[in-house]
């Protein structure tokens, strides 16, 4: 087992005949990744890296009972693209593009609420469950199969835990990249929720990052609601202060947002922080 | 995107926000004829990008317009916070009877635009915020429905405002979260909005800040961009795709990635060292924007040594080398470089640049180690941290054992005296005086 993905996961990928879905589709076959088919309007009936191009998503779920979808067009038609599938009734909707206007990811957001879609990102490496599927980029040598989940808001800081824990001998059962952005679609808490659940799954590692405070609310998350093990690793210490927006995102962060301040969150409840990615191994092992 | 005073209010009038009758003005005579022209006190305002005008003497009034044009040359030749003033507000003087705050902001917890209002105006809102968070009314907008009437009478009501003026709050609050959604802004406020003497309601300041995401929708207001008020550093960097802040510390760094630039400059730190910047080059690492992101850094002449930490993830190391070598021979540093590369031929990658007479290191912390040390002037030569000797299974019959690499690290203080020597003569200390004469970029 594992949470998102799966060997049952059938997936299109949206933006398939650009340079980047193209590469990165062909990664994700080459990982064993049950990509089914891709969506560009204009080029349905082609073939790119060795899968159907369709149309549209409702042609490709048609044709393909495809139930995940990773996207890699621009930020420009990223938002309709995540709507399109989201209509097409894809229940997993993973968007890698970064640069989507926050005010388009309120409504963006807003919706997919009501429809009950799922959406990793934007902005976000994507995810993968080694051994059995990846659904974005996250380079698949890296990873080795086990009991860890990751979650992060990062890209490449994840990559470099990642090969931190491979390195010594410590698999994931699933990395997760929620996305950077002000606003995405799956927060630290839903993944947290989902490792606790998953059986497969006996320790987590979260690395945040400054700005907002999903970390703060993921802390409290960890204290009231998970058995298992979970370290943490916050990037930004020496961020300068007064990167912010103006009065108003001050007040609206309520004084929270620092690392120091999420730092001193996850030790009040009881979650260890690494001191810096390398020693994450370390403290998994502590627990072990 | 920040937008100046002037630009900010000329975009609420536009919107139904009564704004004081004013003119923007860059020269004494400009603003003498304004004030003329609005026949009564006036106020000048210094019209930059940083917060804190009032208390550093840019915003003062002046009763006539001799005095409006003495006034004015002065706040013409002041400087706050480094940035020289180039332009002024001329706006007629407000009869103020109360200052009101009035906000609208992105709130990331509950994924919507939040409409903000405080009966405790000015200058010390943020203060009012930490203190006395009770002051601050907030109200969450539904995007599909937008900021209703009935939503901004409750605000009005929950910052006690006299019920004569509801109607006119309503209007404002209305027009400020439409120009809050017609121009992509991550912030729109007034601040403060007042209560005159005559019982009006007036935006006296205003801020616009834009989503850069959503700047290509809005070409018009991209070319209200004060250019003048960029460090050429920040311009090259904004230009160039690459993020970049400036620090007061030592050691350069050039990361692929914004989490992973954080942690490298907080490991810096963990490690004795200080960082000189923050650099994102995001995807890939092409000569031209390694050496663009290399001129910046080396901008700064507090730069002992620079740290490249690229996690190629699926870029190929050998690449990214070759790019880093391009770039050296483009840009020619007369400071000590490290370099640690991971992903795809990394092997391949370290010995390009090790060729190059770069440092290389393996992990991170034997990077951020090595940097360190050679910004303090000595030559790196350290032990392996034991976690870090071990390196991916698959890769492990190429790397050379951990001694081999220290004794390598140990004969490379000759090869290195060589390259700075190199660096001293001809062509190397002409681009390095070149890179000099850049101004320092301001902080921001």
């Amino acid at each position: 087992m594992s949470i998102l993905v799966d060997k049952n996961t059938r997936l299109i990928v949206q933006g398939v005949t650009g340079r980047e879905g193209e590469f990165h589709t062909r990664k994700m076959v080459e990982y064993g990744t049950n990509v089914v088919g891709g969506v560009r309007f204009g080029k349905g009936g082609e073939w790119v890296a060795g899968v159907p191009v369709f149309d549209t998503c409702k042609e490709a779920v048609d044709a393909t009972g495809a139930n995940a979808s990773v996207i890699f067009v621009p930020a420009r038609s990223a938002p309709d693209a995540i709507l399109e599938a989201a209509d097409a009734g894809i229940p997993l909707v993973v968007c890698i593009t970064e640069g989507i206007p926050v005010l388009d990811m309120v409504r963006v957001r807003a919706y997919l609420d009501r429809r009950g879609t799922r959406l990793i990102g934007p902005n976000c490496p994507g995810l993968i469950t080694p051994g059995v599927a990846k659904v974005g980029i996250i380079p698949g040598q890296i990873c080795a199969s086990g009991n860890i989940g990751v979650v992060s808001r990062s890209g490449t800081l994840t990559y470099e835990v990642i090969a931190a824990l491979t390195n010594r001998g410590m698999g994931q059962s699933t990395c997760v990249g929620i996305g950077g952005d002000p606003i995405n679609g799956t927060s630290f808490l839903d993944v947290l929720e989902m490792f606790e659940e998953d059986p497969l799954t006996d320790h987590v590692v979260l690395i945040g990052e400054i700005g907002g405070n999903d970390e703060e609310r993921a802390a409290e998350f960890i204290s009231a609601r998970m058995t298992k093990p979970v370290t943490a690793f916050v990037a930004g210490r020496t961020a300068p202060p007064g990167k912010r927006m103006g009065h108003a995102g001050a007040i609206i962060e309520g004084g929270t947002g620092t690392a120091a301040e999420k730092i001193a969150a996850f030790e009040r409840h009881g979650v260890r922080v690494a001191q810096h990615p390398e020693e994450i191994p370390e403290l998994v092992a502590a627990f072990a | 995107m920040k937008l100046q005073e002037y630009q900010s209010k000329s975009l609420f009038a536009q919107h139904g926000i009564p704004i004081p009758r004013g003119e923007m003005a860059t020269t004494p005579e400009d603003a003498r004829r304004i004030a003329r022209e609005l026949g009564r006190r006036v106020v000048i305002k210094a019209q930059v990008l940083v917060g804190g005008r009032g208390k550093a003497g840019g915003i003062r009034l002046a009763r006539d317009p001799d005095e409006a044009e003495r006034i004015a040359a002065e706040i013409l030749s002041m400087e706050i916070k480094g940035l020289p003033v180039r332009k002024v507000l001329v706006d007629e003087a407000a009869d103020i009877a109360k200052e009101i705050y009035l906000g609208v902001v992105i709130d990331r917890a509950q994924r919507r635009a939040v409409v903000m209002a405080s009966s405790a105006g000015g200058m010390d809102i943020e203060e009012v915020a930490r203190d006395t968070p009770e002051k601050i009314v907030r109200m969450a907008i539904d995007p599909f429905l937008g900021l209703r009437d009935y939503q901004a009478q409750q605000v009005a009501a929950g910052i006690g405002l006299d019920r004569d003026l509801v109607r006119d709050f309503v209007t404002i609050a209305r027009g400020l979260y439409q120009c809050f959604l017609d121009f992509d802004g991550s912030l729109a406020e007034i601040n403060p909005l007042v209560v005159t003497g005559g019982k009006k309601l007036v935006a006296l300041d205003g801020k616009i800040v834009l989503d850069a995401n959503a700047l290509f929708r809005h070409p018009d207001l991209v070319a209200m961009r004060d250019v003048s008020e960029e460090a050429p550093s920040e311009a090259e960097a904004r230009q160039r795709g690459l993020s970049y802040i400036q620090l007061d510390g030592e050691i350069g760094c050039m990361v692929n990635g914004a989490g992973l630039a954080m942690a490298t400059m907080d490991l810096i730190k963990l490690f004795g060292g200080s960082p000189a910047n923050f650099l994102d080059i995001g995807g890939g690492a092409q000569s031209d924007k390694v050496a663009a992101a290399l001129r910046i850094i080396l901008a700064d002449p507090n730069v002992k040594a620079v740290l490249f930490n690229i996690f190629g993830g699926i870029a190929r190391c050998d690449e990214v080398a070759r790019g880093i070598v391009a770039a050296l021979r483009d840009v020619n540093p007369a400071v000590p470089m490290v370099a640690r590369l991971v992903g795809t031929n990394e092997e391949e990658g370290r010995r390009i640049l090790a060729e190059a007479r770069m440092e290389t290191a393996v992990t991170l912390v034997e990077g951020i180690k090595k940097a360190v040390t050679l910004a303090r002037g000595e030559d790196a030569v350290i032990d392996l941290p034991p976690v870090a000797a071990t390196p991916l299974p698959a890769r492990r019959a190429k790397a050379p054992p951990a001694s081999s690499r220290k004794k390598a690290a140990g004969q490379r203080p000759a090869k290195k005296a060589a390259a700075r020597n190199l660096a001293k003569t001809g062509k190397r200390s002409t681009a390095k005086g070149a890179s000099k004469k850049r101004p320092k970029p301001r902080k921001s």
